[in-house]
This record gives C-alpha cells, sequence and structure tokens, in this order.
C-alpha cells in the first residue's frame, strides 16, 4: 500500500477516545469561592444545554468509551434534571460523580440521586474552620456542609472531600484532615490552588510560601502514616513549586473531554482562553468529530507543535511540554513550554511571582470574589 | 478500606462495595471502577474478579477456573491475587 495520505509531520496514529466526560452543567453557583476555576466571563457565554442534549451527549460519550462521568459547574446541584442524566449515565454505563458545594442537597435528593445510580459524591470544603470556610466562599455554608457530609455517609456513598489549599488555608491541613476523619470519607483531596480563572487574578492573595508548603506536606505525611489504607490522601502538587511541569490532562485530548455549559466542548476545564482556537460546540456536531476531527483537539496533540526546549527534549513524552493555558497565560504563548519547567526561559516568572507573593503589601488588595458582578466587570475589561 | 486478615478457602469474597467492576469494550477488559478513578484488570484477574458474586467460595472459584482453563496450574496465582485483591480493598471476605 502506497502512503499517500502521510504528511511530513502529521500523526498516523488515531488517538484513542476519551476516559474522562466532565459535564459542567452550569455556571450558576450560590457560593463565590475565590480561587475558582471557571472563566472570568462566565457570565457572558451562551445559554445552558438543554436536557435532550445533556442526554445526547452522554450517549455519544459513552461510545466513546468515556466511563468517568464528572457532574460539576458552577454548582451541578442548581439542574433540576440532575437525577435524569444521573439515571441515564447509570443505564449507560458510566461511573459517575457529583462534585458539589453541598448546597442544595437534601435527604430527599441525595436518596433519589442513589436509587438513580449516582456513584460517587466529592463534597468541598474551604477550611477546616466556620470563620475561613464562610469567608473564602463568601456564604454562610459551614453548617450545611457538615449536615450533607452527615448525609453522604448515612446514604452509603463513597466520599471524597476536596479541599482547595492555599496561603489562607494551608496553615490548617492537620485540622482539615481530621475533620475527614471524623467525617469518614474515603479519600481526601488536598488540591493546592492552580492558578487559572479566579484563582490566577486573586493569585498574589493565594500563593502559599515554601516553608507553608513543607509543614503542610509533613502534616499529611504524618497522619497518613497514622490512618494507613483507611484514608487516601491526595496532595495536589502546587506547581509553582517544582521545576517540572504537571503532565496536565495526561496529554491535550487524550483522555479528558469537558464540555462547558453552552455545549462548547474543551480538552481541559480552562482551555476556551486560549486565543486563535475554535473549540467546537456539541450543539453543531457530534463528540466523535469533535473528538478526532476538530481542530480544538487535534491542535496540541503529539508533538509538532512544540518548540525549543520541548521539542528536543527526553522528558517531553512523560509531560507533554506541561500546561498549555498556563503557557499562555505566563508567556503569551500556548506553544512555548509550560515555565513551571526550570528548562523554559521564562521560568523566572513563575520563580518572581512567588517572590512577589511575599511581599507584605500584596496582602492588602482586596481578594476577588467570583460573583456575577465581578464577572460581568471583568468581561468588560477582557474581550472573550 | 484494607483488613489485614487471610482469606482462607472456605470464604465467600464479594466486590467491595467501594468498587464497581465491569466490562470496557472500549479497552476490552475488566476494570474497577472508583471515585475519580479506574484500575484495569489483566485478562487473567479479569476472568477471576467476574466469577466473584457473593456465592462462591474461594476453594470453588479455584476449581472454576482450572476447569476452564484445564493444564494451567493456577491455583496458587488465584490464591496470591485474591490475597492482593483484599489487602487493596477490591474484595471483602464473608463466611
Amino acid at each position: 500500500m502506497a502512503a499517500a495520505g502521510s504528511l511530513p509531520g502529521a500523526s498516523v496514529t488515531r488517538p484513542e477516545g476519551p476516559r474522562w466526560l466532565l459535564a459542567e452543567l452550569t455556571y450558576r453557583c450560590p457560593l463565590h469561592c475565590v480561587f475558582c476555576y471557571n472563566p472570568l466571563d462566565y457570565t457572558n457565554q451562551g445559554p445552558e444545554l438543554d436536557t435532550q442534549t445533556w442526554l445526547r451527549v452522554l450517549r455519544e460519550g459513552r461510545a466513546l468509551g468515556a466511563v468517568q462521568l464528572g457532574l460539576s459547574g458552577g454548582e451541578p446541584l442548581q439542574r433540576d434534571d440532575l437525577q435524569v442524566l444521573i439515571a441515564e449515565a447509570r443505564g449507560l454505563g458510566y461511573y459517575s460523580n457529583l462534585i458539589t458545594s453541598g448546597v442544595g442537597l437534601d435527604e430527599a435528593r441525595i436518596a433519589a440521586f442513589k436509587r438513580a445510580g449516582l456513584d460517587h459524591i466529592q463534597l468541598s470544603f474551604q477550611d477546616s474552620t466556620r470563620e475561613l470556610n464562610d469567608f473564602l466562599s463568601s456564604t454562610r455554608t459551614f453548617e450545611l456542609k457538615s449536615k450533607v457530609a452527615r448525609l453522604i455517609k448515612d446514604h452509603d456513598y463513597p466520599m471524597v472531600l476536596n479541599v482547595v489549599l492555599h496561603r489562607l488555608n494551608v496553615d490548617h491541613v492537620g485540622q482539615i484532615l481530621e475533620m475527614a476523619e471524623a467525617m469518614g470519607a474515603e479519600y481526601v483531596e488536598l488540591a493546592n490552588t492552580q492558578y487559572y480563572g479566579w484563582a490566577h487574578l486573586n493569585r498574589d492573595q493565594l500563593l502559599p510560601t515554601r516553608e507553608q508548603l513543607q509543614r503542610a506536606e509533613e502534616v499529611t505525611e504524618r497522619f497518613r502514616a497514622r490512618v494507613g489504607a483507611r484514608m487516601r490522601v491526595f496532595f495536589v502538587v502546587p506547581d509553582y513549586f517544582e521545576t517540572r511541569p504537571k503532565a496536565c490532562m495526561n496529554g491535550w485530548g487524550s483522555v479528558f473531554l469537558t464540555i462547558t455549559p453552552d455545549g462548547t466542548a474543551l480538552p481541559c476545564h480552562a482551555a476556551r482562553m486560549l486565543p486563535g482556537l475554535a473549540f467546537p460546540n456539541v450543539r453543531d456536531a457530534d463528540l466523535s468529530a469533535i473528538w478526532y476531527d476538530s481542530e480544538g483537539f487535534n491542535r496540541y496533540r503529539g508533538d509538532a507543535w512544540m518548540q525549543e526546549p520541548c521539542r528536543t527534549c527526553p522528558e517531553k513524552a512523560k509531560d507533554f511540554g506541561g500546561c498549555r493555558c498556563q503557557a499562555y497565560l505566563l508567556t503569551g504563548d500556548a506553544t512555548q513550554a509550560d515555565p513551571v519547567c526550570d528548562l523554559s526561559p521564562h521560568h523566572h516568572r513563575v520563580i518572581e511571582a512567588v517572590q512577589r507573593a511575599r511581599e507584605p503589601g500584596r496582602q492588602a488588595q482586596p481578594i476577588v470574589f467570583r460573583d456575577d458582578r465581578n464577572a460581568r466587570r471583568l468581561s468588560a475589561k477582557t474581550p472573550a | 478500606m484494607t483488613t489485614e486478615s487471610a482469606l482462607t478457602l472456605g470464604d465467600v469474597p464479594t466486590i467491595s462495595n467501594k468498587f464497581r467492576l465491569q466490562y470496557e469494550q472500549a479497552q476490552s477488559a475488566w476494570v474497577l471502577l472508583y471515585p475519580e478513578g479506574m484500575v484495569k484488570l489483566s485478562a487473567t484477574a479479569g476472568e477471576i474478579m467476574r466469577r466473584i458474586d457473593g456465592k462462591i467460595t474461594v476453594d470453588a472459584l479455584v476449581a472454576e477456573l482450572e476447569a476452564a482453563f484445564p493444564g494451567a496450574a493456577l491455583r496458587q496465582d488465584v490464591l496470591d491475587f485474591l490475597q492482593e485483591a483484599h489487602g487493596r480493598g477490591w474484595i471483602a471476605s464473608g463466611r
């Protein structure tokens, strides 16, 4: 057979199907977390998909091989068709994960979700103290979340307790872990803030110090040693303090598929920020065409797009050059190496950000809460 | 999630309620699903795990596999795998 169709540099292997489908059902959220990764201009996005379209997305995703389903947002409990989507997901064979603040979850609803086949609930807390939880989310939700944690266990769901860590709560890791243990969580995600969206806007206030992180890791290690296999504790690496980038999304268009509330399909939940890339919408195309054929999903697959130092780097097969969104945010060019890498000519930007956050005056700036008013103000400043 | 005690031949294992076992066409493999994660089982592990139904004893499970794959000396491998699966919390033992 003549290799007539092969172009120099073109990938000849068809990628595998996605394994993860993240359904961001809505940007509506009763919380206003300062580290939210949602886009700053979320109020500018199109109308939410209707139930029938989401059901089609679930079917098409499953046919492509997706098996883990994240039901997220915003706050997914704001959707009153959630139970219908859960039931369809179970019927299709997904393992469904509800990723929630807990606001809007009551006894009747959690029981109905169980009957519909929901597999797992990931509950977020902002801190182990009421004061900081309520400050960071700009709501009074600590008591409510504690109640939801009990409901999750009463209804025999596996529970992941997720706490986003940053300068203001990282010193409470010991108490956070004790809280998780007392609640009966099987898994704890200590997710150091990733600096996208609202977190990037508030970076100076949220970046911890290296000393804080070291103490938090030591506390986490001691806790792990004490509880053994009874609980699994994930300490998501704060990449600004690393010298090699994360293998973001396990590679662009490799396992992960996000659908935003208005139906835009993305290779990661932050990718919409990248300029010059038109991402397809599930209203216009089926997921198979989106995954295999769209420019948005193919752009950073493989390594043909890479510049030096990634192009000739032996580690490119391991970390894929890091995160495209972080490269863009920090250098203005999405094809650069992720500046977290100390081989990047722009690594100094990461070091400077960490140093700048130590300057006393930085903490005095007002922190910006994720709410509709701020989103409108910010989207007026920055065109989408 | 883990228990240290050893499985015995009379035990009747069950798939732990913290995991879901299912066959994945897209991966041609049995997988164990858990919150935000998945273990892809080898063909052998899949053959063992899919027979765990909350009724069959360890002893009968070994016998069934030996009948299904005649000529292979399976007993120790199956017992080792079950012990490991038990240690990882994938299966629970009952009597």
